[in-house]
């Protein structure tokens, strides 16, 4: 297997008396999966946020190698580096839509604004892009200039990963993207990032406490409790032979459908 | 010093602030000058005119104005309206500096919403009064992320701007306050000057300085600096104009004012630049002196 794109070790980071971290270990190759899953407070929307260099840890390193295989401590390389990192290689999908998207900005200029901020200039090739994006995402390309807000909840989620995947990401992190959408919505939107990862092999790192959502997307699953990484492996292997207590508890507590 | 009573100015310091504002302020034209486009903060003061009338330009002029220089105010281009009229008599009766209206003349221009037509000089300074130096304001509501986002140039957002505008009205609708790229580095509000005025400070002679009074605010723009209105290749910047000729002059090239004459729908464009529509009046007359004389009574010559 080629050398992991995203490498963490040793995390620790605390909140007063709280440990949301406590000695995380997390590698991520090209064109994976990876699913964190957790009760609320295990710490893993944490996890997510100092992966992504939101957030320093207080103690160890994140490591982001690049297209050309150099690795880059994520939390050294300065503020302008990381944003470059997040507008062109890096992507962030939001459980709430309206944190990831402009909602006083139309479809197509939200689909087009990380285009643009790449260096983008020409007006009728941004429009043909998000007009193929919207598309991709199953939003009617008629309603490229339409503003988010009119957009239900499942079709404002679909255009914020339009939004996220434009600029072709190596590595997208998601916190909870199903959150707060339907059952069937969710059903919908599952198999759309499924299709669109797996077209595209971008890596994906998958915040969720929603056991079939990481079933049917990750290849493998991390779990956390109380800032722990308790059990790592395949996602099958984890889910179907559950090791630790905390994970058995958490396999059974899924309501069969 | 001239603090005393009876003295030349009123009693005021030459050009109304004491010396240790106008070194303050000069310091931050110094390093607004050697970062073209950045905006520095200053210590703005009360002036005595409400905000929005100038008082960042006027704070900028009354530091760099010196006993020999010859000022001239324009507000919207004109020469005669209140706020210019006011300013300039400001200076002169707080500086004993000399007033004019000829662009020519004038070795400091102060300046509200216009550029002068008559192309400017070395020898010249224009001043910019500024109501907001914020080229992002309407797009990011917080000023520490506008003020990362010149940090880091990230300008992505400025485009979507325009994008919006296109997608909505087939052509960029920004007509006034049109955003600009100073030296290929910093995303620059050239005050509310149309559209039409941006080519004219591209690699202009003069010194360009801005002055925000309530925003505490200056920027600059040093002569011959590269200044590019912001466009897309598809949809390039183009300076809007009214589709006409002054009535007065006859320039088919100044920018135009649309000047109702009457409440029947009587109107008609003049030049908004007065000085220079004036100029032309005198040339076309001395160039033809009485050859036709095609009514002279009714011309009205001023």
């Amino acid at each position: 297997m080629s050398a992991p794109l995203l490498e963490a070790k040793g995390l620790n980071l605390a909140f007063g008396a709280v440990r949301a971290l406590d000695d995380v270990a997390i590698d991520i190759h090209p064109g994976e999966v990876v699913a964190i899953v957790g009760e609320s407070g295990s710490g893993k929307s944490s996890l997510l946020r100092v992966l992504a260099g939101q957030m320093r840890p207080d103690a160890g390193t994140v490591l982001y190698r690049d297209p050309a295989g150099t690795a880059h401590p994520v939390h050294g390389m300065g503020e302008a580096a990381l944003r470059r990192l997040m507008r062109t290689d890096w992507g962030f999908v939001h459980q709430n839509a309206r944190d990831g998207l402009r909602m006083g900005v139309s479809a197509g200029g939200n689909v087009g604004e990380r285009l643009m901020a790449i260096g983008a200039r020409h007006y009728g090739g941004i429009r043909e892009e998000a007009t193929e994006w919207l598309k991709r995402v199953e939003i009617d390309p008629a309603r490229i200039d339409h503003l988010p807000r009119t957009f239900s909840g499942g079709m404002q989620q679909r255009l914020q990963i339009a939004r996220t995947l434009v600029t072709r990401p190596r590595l997208v992190f998601m916190d909870e993207p199903t959150g707060g959408l339907d059952v069937s919505v969710q059903a919908r939107l599952l198999d759309l990032i499924r299709a669109l990862v797996a077209d595209l092999g971008i890596a994906v790192l998958l915040v969720t406490h929603d056991i079939a959502a990481a079933r049917l997307l990750a290849h493998r699953i991390l779990v956390m409790r109380r800032g722990q990484v308790v059990e790592h492996g395949l996602t099958d292997r984890v889910l179907d032979d559950p090791q630790h207590p905390y994970t058995q508890l958490l396999v059974a507590s899924v309501l069969a459908a | 010093m001239s603090h005393e009573p009876g003295s030349p100015f009123g009693g005021y310091n030459f050009a109304y602030l004491d010396e240790n504002t106008k070194r303050m302020i000069r310091r931050a034209l110094l390093k607004a000058v050697a970062i073209p486009g950045h905006q520095v903060p200053f210590g703005a003061r009360e002036m005595p005119l409400p905000y929005g009338w100038g008082t960042g330009g006027i704070q900028v002029t009354a530091a760099i104005l010196g006993p020999r220089d010859v000022l001239k105010v324009i507000d919207q281009g004109a020469d005669d309206t209140t706020n210019a009229v006011s300013i300039r008599r400001f200076f002169s009766r707080v500086a004993g500096v000399r007033g004019t209206t000829r662009t020519a003349e004038a070795t400091i221009i102060q300046t509200r919403h216009r550029i002068p037509e008559t192309p400017l000089t070395e020898a010249q300074t224009l001043v910019y009064q500024v109501p907001m130096p914020e080229p992002l304001f309407r797009l990011e509501p917080r000023l520490a992320e506008t003020r990362r986002m010149h940090a880091l140039a990230d300008y992505g957002l400025m485009h979507v701007k325009l994008y919006e505008d296109i997608a909505r009205h087939g052509h960029v609708s920004t007509a006034y306050s049109y955003p600009v790229m100073v030296g290929g580095r910093y995303l620059m509000s050239p005050s509310p000057i149309p559209a039409f005025d941006n080519p004219k400070m591209h690699r202009m002679p003069a010194l360009q300085l801005f002055g925000a009074g309530r925003e505490k605010k200056i920027y600059a723009v040093p002569p011959y600096t590269e200044v590019r209105s912001l466009d897309f290749e598809d949809h390039p910047f183009r300076p809007h104009r009214a589709d006409g000729c002054c009535a007065l002059c006859g320039s088919t090239t100044s920018y135009l004012d649309e000047v109702l004459t009457d409440d029947r729908g009587g109107r008609m464009f003049v030049c908004s630049d007065t000085d220079y529509c004036e100029e032309r009046q005198e040339a076309a007359a001395t160039a033809a002196p009485a050859s036709t004389t095609p009514a002279p009574e009714t011309e009205g010559v001023a």
